[in-house]
């Protein structure tokens, strides 16, 4: 009983690291960046959610808005940020984004105060009895089922359409894409909306979980959203997806099993060092 | 005088913390976003031995040793995985260190250790102590690089295949330089237990990886001269400026930043660039 409630809590932490994740290896693939930055957008994205919720708005237009508006951040990160460092050797572009993040996080702390924020009523707690003596609140389903949903319409976009066959490509071969015609700043434009929104969303949803909002919550997912994507083989989506998964039950089952030995953290940096010895070139990647 | 010789103290003791990531990240061309974590290594070993009542000039020993043992380990890891593989295995050993101490109550867990004692000769023979490991290591990076051993680091810095294909041990000296810049890391740590005389773990988090890696960017990776002045100056920023002290992460995170995306190369960089505007002239 105990190890069916580890693995679901797993999957939902699990879900929540693939939204983080993905909006990562959706850069990386495109760039070579690890945008750490990333986490605070994701922070960023929290922060809308519970302001507007708390000014009276519905919990769907506020993370809706959110989405929006972090999206447009990311590009702006990218334009500002990224974009004048990608000649350069990628520790430099590295290097900044911590440098980015780190001050982000004290930008957050200053304007919204160190001691965070909630949901005046949060929203989505009723609790639904799944099996027999076993409940999970509404705010944990709706995490699992946007993240299937939001990562199921993202690769519809990325095998079907005009705009997804251009992402590929250029993710394959920015020069040849280029010359076939394609708009490469407008799909790292894209990129990077779409990567920004999906943060956005894990953070309006963890804002949910733990009705609270803090400056420094981008923190613990900004360097495990690295390991995650690094697992996963940088660059692999389908990796990553099941690296997230894999790591969230991991961490559930440790910190029962290791917990006096070592924090989550660590568990969950043992696991990816552990790996990367056996396969330095992540999970699910070939050589 | 005595906070002159603190300042002092802080300062030596950062550029040699600094300066032994320099050794790794500048001349070798290793990132390591996980520094910290070899400088909480020498603090806690110091710390224990001098609470058992050894002298710390010798217990510094054994801090280095174990420092650079560990070194060693992430060394062998650095030589499986590369570049931001490598980057992101070595943020891992931070917080693999953190997140291990926390949980061992024989090294005081999440409280940690205090009542560290004081050096003989107290606080100014803590400042010759430190004043002497930094100038022998400084001394060190200016031997290595002006040897054989400094142009094989450069070499796998700028082109690990090239330096292979041209008989370079390149695995050898990638492990040489982590034990080295990780031995003195060692050091670091167990001068900056007894200058403090409080460690926790959160004394080594990532944070502090960080704040170190800035040192040696804004300094100018690889450059002995503008990393000492770097790590001076940002170590002591927050003495300078009082008021800066609740702003001390945004300024550090703002001059990461702004020194990658304006001047990658630092203040080196900066130095070598005007100076020769005026020799053109």
């Amino acid at each position: 009983m105990l190890a069916i409630e580890l693995v679901i809590q797993g999957i939902v932490q699990g879900a929540i690291y693939a939204l983080i994740a993905l909006g990562l290896v959706l850069v990386y693939g495109l760039l070579r960046i690890l945008h750490v930055a990333h986490a605070a957008l994701y922070t960023l994205g929290a922060y809308i959610g519970v302001i507007i919720v708390n000014q009276g708005g519905h919990i769907i237009f506020a993370t809706a808005v959110a989405m929006v508006a972090v999206g447009f951040v990311g590009i702006g990160v990218y334009r500002f940020a990224y974009k004048p460092l990608l000649d350069k050797p990628p520790l430099i572009a590295l290097i900044a984004s911590i440098g980015l993040f780190i001050a982000a996080e004290e930008i957050y702390r200053i304007i919204f105060g160190a001691y965070g924020m909630s949901f005046a009523q949060p929203p989505l707690q009723q609790q639904i009895e799944l099996f027999k003596g076993f409940h999970l609140s509404t705010a944990r389903i709706s995490v699992v089922i946007l993240s299937i949903l939001f990562i199921g319409v993202l690769g519809w976009l990325a095998a079907s359409t005009r705009t997804g066959i251009a992402w590929r490509a250029t993710v394959s071969d920015a020069g040849m894409a280029a010359s076939f015609g394609v708009n490469i700043e407008k799909v790292r434009y894209i990129n990077f909306f779409i990567g920004s929104a999906l943060a956005a969303l894990a953070g309006v949803m963890v804002a949910l979980l733990n009705n609270l909002v803090e400056p420094t919550m981008g923190a613990v997912p900004a360097y495990k959203a690295l390991a995650i994507i690094v697992l996963g083989g940088l660059g692999s989506v389908r990796g990553t997806l099941v690296a997230s998964i894999a790591l969230g039950i991991i961490e559930s089952f440790g910190t029962i099993y290791l917990g006096h030995v070592m924090d989550r953290d660590a568990i969950a940096f043992t696991f990816l060092i552990i790996v990367l010895m056996i396969r330095p070139q992540g999970l699910l990647t070939r050589r | 005088m005595s906070y002159e010789i603190a300042v002092l103290t802080s300062m030596s003791i950062a550029i040699l913390f600094a300066l032994s990531l320099n050794l790794i990240t500048g001349f070798c061309g290793q990132v390591s976003l996980g520094h910290a974590a070899f400088y909480g290594i020498g603090a806690y070993v110091a710390a224990m031995l001098t609470k058992a009542d050894l002298a710390l000039p010798i217990a510094l020993i054994p801090a280095a040793v174990m420092a650079g043992l560990v070194g060693v380990l992430v060394g062998i890891a650095s030589l499986r995985v590369r570049h931001d593989f490598l980057a992101i295995t070595t943020m891992g050993v931070g917080f693999l260190f953190v997140g291990i101490v926390r949980k061992q109550d024989a090294l005081g867990g999440e409280i940690g250790i205090s009542g560290i004692p004081s050096v003989a000769f107290g606080r100014p023979g803590l400042l010759l102590l430190a004043l002497v490991c930094m100038v022998l290591f400084i001394l060190l990076s200016i031997y290595i690089r002006r040897s054989w051993l400094g142009f094989a680091f450069e070499s796998i810095s700028d082109d690990e295949d090239t330096a292979r294909t041209f008989g370079i041990d390149v695995s050898k000296f990638k492990l040489l330089a982590f034990v080295v810049g990780t031995a003195g890391a060692g050091i670091a740590g167990g001068l900056y237990a007894h200058h403090i005389r409080f460690i926790g773990p959160d004394s080594f988090g990532f944070v502090e990886s960080i704040t170190v890696l800035a040192m040696v960017i804004v300094g100018g990776i690889g450059s002995i001269a503008g990393v000492a002045v770097a790590a001076a100056v940002l170590a002591t920023l927050p003495l300078w400026l009082q008021f800066v002290d609740d702003y001390k992460l945004l300024i550090y995170g703002s001059l990461i930043f702004i020194t990658m995306r304006f001047a990658p190369t630092g203040i080196a960089g900066i130095v070598h660039t005007l100076w020769q505007k005026r020799q053109a002239k």
